[in-house]
Formats: C-alpha cells, sequence, structure tokens
C-alpha cells in the first residue's frame, strides 16, 4: 500500500459530511454578486409599471447624461437579437408561442418585464439614473385570471394565440373515461385551485459578461442549474454564433429550485451590453425584480372527477386544468402542465380510465415555469384530493380507501396507461404506508380524535401517498418528436486517474445546495478505493466540462451520478488489465476490489489502485496495444425514469376560535431508491417538506386585478421561518430501481410533491364534524375561521 | 462622508457616499463579501453581522451610523485558523445545502448562544426569526445550534 493512504472504505449510504462546506461557512464561497472584473461596469434594468401596454416612446437623454452613466439602451438596441427560444414545447400539438426579447420594443405584457438598461460606473448610480427614464406607456387591458382569459370574449394578448390558448393537450381515453364515469356507482366532483408560489431562492438571479473583441469570444456568469443548455441556447438560438464563442459559468448558486434553469432576457442582455459598451458588466436582481421578473410555479385551476365502485375500487378519473403560465412563456414552460402533470395523475393507484386536457393560458402576470416539483406537486395535489374526496363520500377511512387502489408490489414494472409507454419501475407502496402509520400511531391518533372532538376541538390527520417520476430521461421518449423537449436528456461525466492516484471527476450537473460534489465523490471513492480527500468533482463552467443538460427534475443521482458510476467500471476494467501485466499474471485471472488487483485466491500479492494509475500515467510499461492513463467520459441516456414514492402524513389542529392551524407533527416516509448519502437525503426531504406545506398553509403570489403583483416583496409574501414549523419525523423504506446499475431514484422533490395535500387533507379531515369537505389554499386563518363561521351558522 | 471602522480587529477608513449601507460598505469597498444580500426589505437577515457584539442585518444600517464602533463579519468569526463551533455544527449537522443564508444564520446563532447558552428548541426556532433559510427547513440549523451550544458548554 501507498504509505499515508487510508484502508478503502464503503462510502456509497453513509451520512459523509459535506465537502462542500468549508468556503460556505466561512462567507470565502464566490457567488455571482460576489465576481468582480478589472474594469467592471454595473446594470440596473427599467422595468415595466404596466401589466399590458404599448411603449408609445422612450426617452434616455437625461439618464444618460446622469453622472457615472457609461450608457442607456433601449429595446430597439437590440432589435437584431430574436425573441429567446422555447426549448420544451407541449408534445403532440400545435403549441401558440410567445417568448420574451433582451428588452422588449413596443409592447410588454407583465409588470417587471424589461425595457430599457442603464450601464453606470456604480450600482447606486445605474439605480438613480433609472428614475430619469422617461416612456410614454399606453396602458391596456388586462386579464389576470386563467379561467377569464380563456372564456369567450375575453381580451386577446397575443396575435398568434385565438383564445389566449398556449396550447391544448390531452393525454388518455377520452371516450373510455366519459363511459367509464357515467357507468361508475359513484363520482366526486370538485375544482381544485393550486395557487401561483414565488419560488424564492435565497439569492437571486443574476450574470455578469466580458466580450473580447480581438476572438469574438463572450463569457457569461450566471446564476444557473444548467450552464451547458444556457450555452447552447444563446449561441444557437440568439446570438446565431458557435457555441465555442461562448463560455457559460455558474460560480455557487444560492438556491434555484427550478427557477434557474431557465434561460432569461437579463442573460442574453449582459452577454448583449458587454459587446456593446466594451466592458465586462454585471447585473444582479433586487428582490422586488426577483418576484416580478424570475419564474413563479403552479398556478393551476383542475376540474376533477373521480368515479368509483361503491366498495372504494376506482374506475375513472378525468382532469381538465387550466395552467396560467403568464404574459409570455419562459423556457420550458409548456412542457411541465403537460408531460410532468397529465401523465402523472394515476398516482400510486390502479386507475383503468383516465382522461386530462390541460389549456395552457396567457394572462397578464409573471412567467410561470417549474418550481420544486414541476408538474407532480400539481398531479399529486389533484390525485390525493380526489381520494379523500371520494372516501369521505363512501364514509371509507382515507387509508382503506389507499390499500385498496394501490398498484401491488408484484404489478411492476406497471404502465400507468397515460405515461406513453414508460412504465413506474419498481414499488411496494404499502410497505411505506405501515411505516407511516406505525411512526404516527395512527390507531391511537384516531381515539385522540374522538376524545378531542367530543371536546369540541379540532384535530385532523391528513396522507398523502404519492408516486412521482425522476432522472429525466430516455432521449428518444422525451425529445422533439415525443414529448417535445427539444434536445436530448442523457446526462454526462468524465473520470480520470490521475499519476498520484487522486481522482478528478467533470460532471454536466450543476447544483444549488444539493451537495452533487460530495454524493458523487462517494461514488468514486467507493468504487475506487480511494480515500474521499483524493477525490475532485469540476463543474459549473462549459470550458471543461463535458456537455450535460443540468440540474433540475431530480435527475442528478438517477442520470447523473449513474454516467459516473459507469465510467468508474470501465476505470477499473482497464485497471485490472494494467494490474494482470504488472503481476504477470492472465487478467480473467485478476480481480479489483476495494482499491487493489489482485490474482483470484491471492489477495496479498496485488497493486493497488494509485500504483496502477501510475503505471497508466507513466506509460512505459502497458499491455499491447493498452493507451496511456486511466480516463473514461460517459454519456448515459437512461432507459426509462425513475418512480420514487412514499406515505407523508400531517397531524394538525385548527383552532376553533381563530382558524389558525397548529402543524403538531409531521411524518414522512420516502422510498427514493438506494442512498447514497442519507444526511443529504434527509435534508432534502426537510427543504422540500418545508416549502409543500408553505403552500398548504401560507404562500400565495397575488395578482390584483389590473395586473400589480400585490405579494410584490418578503413583507407581503409568506415564506416560512423557523418557528413555523414542528420537527420532522423522516424514516425511509428502500426499493432499489431496476432502471440504473446504483438503484437510486432521486430525492429532491419528494418533499414539496407530497407534503401539500397531507398538510390540506389533515385541515380537512379536521373541519369534517362541521360539513366542510375542501378549502382552496393557502388555508389561512381567516379562510378557515370564514369557512367554521359559515358552517355554524 | 469619512467613516473609521474596526471590521474583524482592524481599523478600516474610507470616505463612503451618506447613504452607503453598511452592507454595500462591507462587500464592495472592503471586498468582504460573505456577508450576502438576499432581500430589500430588512426581512431575510442574510446581511447580518456584529456590530459592537450584537447581532444587526447590515442592510439596515448606515456605514456612518457604524462610524467608531467594531464589526465581526462571517470572515472574522474563525480565529487562529479554527473554525466557530457554530461554524463547526453547521457542517456537522448539516445546517446548510446552498450556503446563501448561511453567513447571516451563522451570525445570528452565535448572538443567539450569547445571550442563552442552553436555549430549547422554542428559544432556537425563535431567534432565528429574523433569518429566512429556503433550503433546509430549518430542521438541521435547529440541530446544529443545539449542538454549538452544547459542544461551547
Amino acid at each position: 500500500m501507498t504509505p499515508g493512504v487510508e484502508a478503502p472504505q464503503k462510502l456509497v449510504g453513509e451520512p459523509v459530511r459535506r465537502v462542500e462546506d468549508a468556503p460556505l461557512i466561512t462567507g470565502a464561497a464566490k457567488y455571482l454578486d460576489d465576481l468582480e472584473l478589472p474594469g467592471m461596469a454595473h446594470v440596473a434594468i427599467l422595468r415595466s409599471p404596466h401589466a399590458h401596454a404599448r411603449i408609445t416612446s422612450i426617452d434616455t437623454t437625461k439618464a444618460a447624461a446622469h453622472p457615472g452613466v457609461i450608457a442607456v439602451f433601449t429595446g430597439r438596441d437590440f432589435e437584431h437579437l430574436p425573441a429567446l427560444p422555447c426549448a420544451w414545447q407541449a408534445g403532440g400539438v400545435e403549441n401558440f408561442v410567445n417568448m420574451p426579447r433582451a428588452l422588449e420594443i413596443d409592447r410588454v405584457s407583465f409588470t417587471g418585464a424589461g425595457v430599457a438598461a442603464v450601464v453606470a460606473e456604480s450600482k447606486y448610480a445605474a439605480e438613480d439614473a433609472l428614475e430619469l427614464i422617461e416612456v410614454d406607456w399606453e396602458p391596456l387591458d388586462v386579464v389576470v385570471d386563467a379561467e377569464q382569459a380563456a372564456a369567450e370574449g375575453a381580451l386577446q394578448l397575443h396575435e398568434n394565440a385565438t383564445g389566449n390558448i398556449v396550447m391544448d393537450w390531452s393525454c388518455g381515453e377520452e371516450q373510455a373515461t366519459e363511459a367509464a364515469l357515467q357507468e361508475a356507482e359513484v363520482v366526486v366532483r370538485e375544482r381544485l385551485v393550486n395557487q401561483r408560489l414565488i419560488p424564492t431562492p435565497m439569492e437571486g438571479r443574476g450574470a455578469a459578461a466580458e466580450y473580447e473583441p480581438a476572438t469574438g469570444n463572450y463569457t457569461v456568469w450566471m446564476t444557473s442549474q444548467a450552464p451547458h443548455i444556457m450555452r447552447l441556447l444563446m449561441t444557437a438560438f440568439v446570438f446565431g454564433i458557435s457555441e465555442t464563442k461562448m463560455r457559460c459559468i455558474a460560480l455557487h448558486v444560492g438556491g434555484g429550485f427550478g427557477t434557474k434553469i431557465f434561460l432569461y432576457p437579463e442573460y442574453v442582455l449582459m452577454a448583449a451590453l458587454a459587446e456593446k459598451v466594451g466592458r465586462p458588466v454585471k447585473w444582479v436582481e433586487t428582490r422586488r425584480e426577483n418576484y416580478a421578473a424570475t419564474t413563479h410555479g403552479r398556478d393551476h385551476v383542475t376540474y376533477v372527477e373521480i368515479g368509483a365502485e361503491r366498495d372504494g375500487t376506482i374506475t375513472a378519473l378525468r382532469a381538465k386544468t387550466y395552467a396560467n403560465l403568464g404574459g409570455v412563456l419562459s423556457t420550458i414552460a409548456p412542457g411541465i402542465p403537460t408531460t410532468l402533470y397529465g401523465r402523472m395523475l394515476s398516482g400510486a393507484y390502479r386507475i383503468p380510465n383516465i382522461h386530462c386536457r390541460v389549456l395552457g393560458v396567457y394572462t397578464n402576470t409573471g412567467m410561470v415555469d417549474a418550481y420544486r416539483g414541476a408538474g407532480r406537486p400539481e398531479a399529486t395535489y389533484v390525485v390525493e384530493r380526489a381520494v379523500d374526496l371520494l372516501a369521505r363520500e363512501l364514509e371509507l377511512d382515507p387509508v382503506e380507501i389507499r390499500r385498496r387502489n394501490f398498484i401491488p408490489p408484484e404489478d411492476f414494472p406497471y404502465d400507468p396507461g397515460i405515461l406513453r409507454g414508460l412504465k413506474y419501475d419498481t414499488g411496494d407502496y404499502e410497505k411505506a404506508l405501515d411505516r407511516a402509520l406505525e411512526i404516527v400511531d395512527y390507531e391511537g391518533f384516531r381515539r385522540e380524535q374522538g376524545e378531542a372532538r367530543r371536546q369540541g376541538r379540532y384535530l385532523g390527520i391528513g396522507f398523502s401517498t404519492y408516486v412521482e417520476i425522476c432522472g429525466a430521461a430516455p432521449s428518444a421518449w422525451i425529445g422533439t418528436v415525443g414529448e417535445g423537449w427539444g434536445a436530448s436528456m442523457w446526462e454526462s461525466a468524465n473520470v480520470r486517474v490521475h499519476l498520484t492516484g487522486k481522482a478528478v471527476v467533470t460532471i454536466g450537473t450543476q447544483p444549488q445546495g444539493q451537495g452533487h460534489e460530495t454524493t458523487v465523490a462517494q461514488v468514486v471513492a467507493s468504487e475506487l478505493g480511494i480515500p474521499i480527500e483524493d477525490v475532485t468533482v469540476e463543474l459549473g463552467d462549459t470550458l471543461g466540462t463535458p456537455f450535460g443538460y443540468g440540474t433540475y427534475a431530480s435527475r442528478s443521482a438517477a442520470v447523473g451520478a449513474v454516467a459516473v458510476y459507469k465510467s468508474l467500471q470501465r476505470i477499473k476494467e482497464k485497471a485490472r488489465r494494467i494490474a494482470a501485466h504488472m503481476l504477470e499474471a492472465d487478467a480473467e485471472d485478476v480481480v479489483f476490489e476495494d482499491g487493489r488487483a489482485f490474482v483470484k485466491g491471492s489477495p496479498e500479492t496485488g497493486k493497488t489502485i494509485q500504483e496502477i494509475a501510475g503505471a497508466a500515467a507513466l506509460g512505459y510499461d502497458l499491455p499491447d496495444g493498452e493507451e496511456p492513463f486511466l480516463d473514461d467520459t460517459t454519456y448515459y441516456d437512461p432507459p426509462n425514469c425513475t418512480f420514487p414514492f412514499g406515505t407523508h402524513v400531517a397531524v394538525i389542529e385548527v383552532d376553533g376560535e381563530t382558524g389558525e392551524v397548529a402543524l403538531k407533527r409531521y411524518v414522512a416516509v420516502d422510498d427514493v431508491g438506494v442512498v447514497i448519502n442519507p444526511m443529504i437525503v434527509d435534508g432534502q426531504v426537510h427543504g422540500g417538506i418545508a416549502q409543500g406545506i408553505a403552500q398548504a398553509l401560507w404562500e400565495q403570489g397575488i395578482y390584483d386585478e389590473n395586473g400589480q403583483l400585490a405579494t410584490s416583496s418578503l413583507m407581503d409574501y409568506a415564506v416560512p421561518k423557523a418557528g413555523f414549523f414542528p420537527p420532522f419525523e423522516i424514516d425511509r423504506t428502500e426499493t432499489p430501481t431496476d432502471v440504473n446499475p446504483l438503484g437510486v431514484k432521486g430525492a429532491g422533490e419528494t418533499g414539496t410533491i407530497a407534503s401539500t395535500p397531507a398538510v390540506v387533507n389533515a385541515v380537512m379531515d379536521a373541519l369534517a364534524p362541521l360539513g366542510i369537505r375542501h378549502l382552496d389554499m393557502p388555508l389561512t386563518p381567516e379562510r378557515l375561521w370564514r369557512a367554521m363561521r359559515e358552517a355554524k351558522a | 462622508m469619512h467613516v473609521a471602522i474596526t471590521v474583524n480587529g482592524g481599523l478600516r477608513e474610507a470616505d463612503v457616499e451618506p447613504r452607503t449601507l453598511l452592507v454595500d460598505f462591507l462587500r464592495d469597498h472592503l471586498g468582504l463579501t460573505g456577508t450576502k444580500i438576499a432581500c430589500d426589505t430588512s426581512q431575510c437577515g442574510s446581511c447580518t453581522v456584529h456590530l459592537d457584539g450584537k447581532a444587526v442585518k447590515s442592510c439596515t444600517v448606515l456605514a456612518v451610523q457604524a462610524d467608531g464602533t467594531a464589526v465581526t463579519t462571517i470572515e472574522g468569526l474563525a480565529s487562529n485558523g479554527a473554525l466557530h463551533a457554530v461554524q463547526e455544527a453547521f457542517h456537522e449537522k448539516h445546517g446548510l445545502q446552498c450556503g446563501f443564508c448561511t453567513p447571516g444564520m451563522i451570525m445570528a446563532a452565535v448572538d443567539l448562544l450569547a445571550r442563552s447558552s442552553e436555549p430549547t428548541d422554542e428559544e432556537i426556532r425563535h431567534g432565528l426569526e429574523g433569518n429566512l433559510c429556503r433550503c433546509t427547513g430549518y430542521e438541521n440549523i435547529v440541530r446544529a445550534v443545539h449542538e454549538a451550544a452544547e459542544v461551547t458548554r
């Protein structure tokens, strides 16, 4: 053994402390706003105060003359650049696309759209000059509600989108579902509002850019979950230049939750401004800009019908959904309420007949796109609420009705009939449910609830037995001819083992707090049998990392880490061949285990991975035909998606006087397949639960009838604080996926997907004695107080 | 206007516009970018630093108001190369994910522990109400503060 090298460890499955933390806890980590370039100028953007208006003229004279101002630009200055591309359109139907421009030229369709930019020596000077720009606005009529916008006679926002419809998409069997609902012994119907949310990563967006006239090369730094996609979209679809002429870099990213997947006008604008002014430029949004001009999430209105037999056996589910997509589209907006929503409406249940129609609708509101969970929280909310409403109607226990309809373990792989050929991979839904019931002591709770009800108290329990889809995605399934995503969805990795035995891994995914460096290093250390300190993970820069599609849809482990794993297998195979040569043995007789290659049966004489890496790198004594160096690149295209599942349980009490909801317990039993780092997975679950509970109880992005964002800052939008939550009780079952060799499914979004309906179901359970069967979110004290007062009257 | 502020133990002097916020002074004038800006309205606490030993939101203090005071930022928390117990505890208990709220959260937690050496769950959750985190659901932050309290005692 090489001196100083510790005994190899199996690190997969261990709660390894994060290798990312040191710069983050000492203030040394550089985020976008911490970037300082020589000669850098600062940019501020003038945004529309109107939700819908024509721009008659813009006078920038006074602003341009303000001290410290370098130049002022309007949309006319960038007329030559086309509007941003829409990279994911709903598959199989026509999409009527209207996209934002770097700066809007003659019309805006939501408050917050950028119309002019000031470049100045300081951010203070840039902000000051914004107020000196004179815009002549011609305000137009406004529509903010998706159902109203889609109704007959509504005002028309875009010429190409009749009836304000972005797309009219459906999945499932329309006639069979209609017939099944006709024949059902019982049908329950409800209108469910999944309100607009404002994602609120703690770091807002920002971008900086530099342009080299001599080479024509751009470097763009941005807050991004997918720098390679940013470069592809900007070069190929906006600037019309070779992608090799642009380098995109994501520094530390302070949370994203979906919002930093997309190409935004400001990123294009910074690259264009850097070229125009001949200096590096930087723009960092304020929280107000983040709320107005960064994407929002959810905003569905759904009419759901669920049909069943009297014993609770579900026979049909139909949903018609209005998805509010805003005034213009964000990068993948149409894909979220279609592929990731409609196709997941079978939930964890055998439902023989399903039909879903989704109308994507333009309104005078901010852009709506993926927010943590992206379509699956909306689907889970519809299914889990519908199942609870059905249980209520049939006077069945909500646990019992779920058991009766679960897809049983022996039915996997399971084809829900609406996934266009994909099948749920593996699952044991009752196992997770049983574990959750045990933790929460369901029978004990029902006794306690009975006692509380006799005392006039409103105690409730709610379940969410969800299934979701991760690991996007088989390229042939998701691509342009399939689900409409205008690219592939494989993921890449390169692994190099240097002469010293230290491994450098480059990956195409881009974390925003998920701990990829630690997770990937655990896989590398385990497979190669080297200390985790000897693994370096490089990411975030299109220069030096293989093309990758980025981090979202909980794909970084189920697709990204699998790419790493595959390269490691090939590296071990080569190491085995080289070791056999070094040991003068037949390659077939040599095995590689725990960081050493040795002849089968005599482990005492072998070669360490460090010795083999050294020999491979020096290259002067290798087997015939063997190339030097241990280096391998994988492009892994998954054969299927993965389908995590679990049971979440909320226990709440509603204050009968004030309508306030007290969260008493929160239990989550998730099954995300094999867990690489349980500490990191727990952290993902905690954060997701908090965001999902926040939707159920507190958060709502509100536009008034004039299209003004009433929740335009953290003063008005209820991001929860530490005191809002009880300690979370987390457990897991482990059903590995058979889709990939690591057995991992994905864990980034289960919390937001599962928790929202669990909490709403709990509140409805608490209010059942009052005959209240459904209230829309957020379940604020005022809303509950009014409903209780009305019910008692 | 001229300000002289002791930052992380060293006297720093500069001429600033009267409207300069302390957080901008720290970040833009001194290059101490560990302190973060995450809202415009003093809600989020990402900019929390210590001013004469007490936690303040540096976006709500003018640099000129800090004239003659001693300011500690996240960069000045470790001493002689050793991390502060709260920093260690955040690492140990996975009390951070993206890290953006972390400097402010750590500074607030240090202040909380200075006022209460053995806080309950409720006291920690209440004591950190001025600091928002969007990643952790606060669960592991609370555990980290308990851990730091225990280690320090």
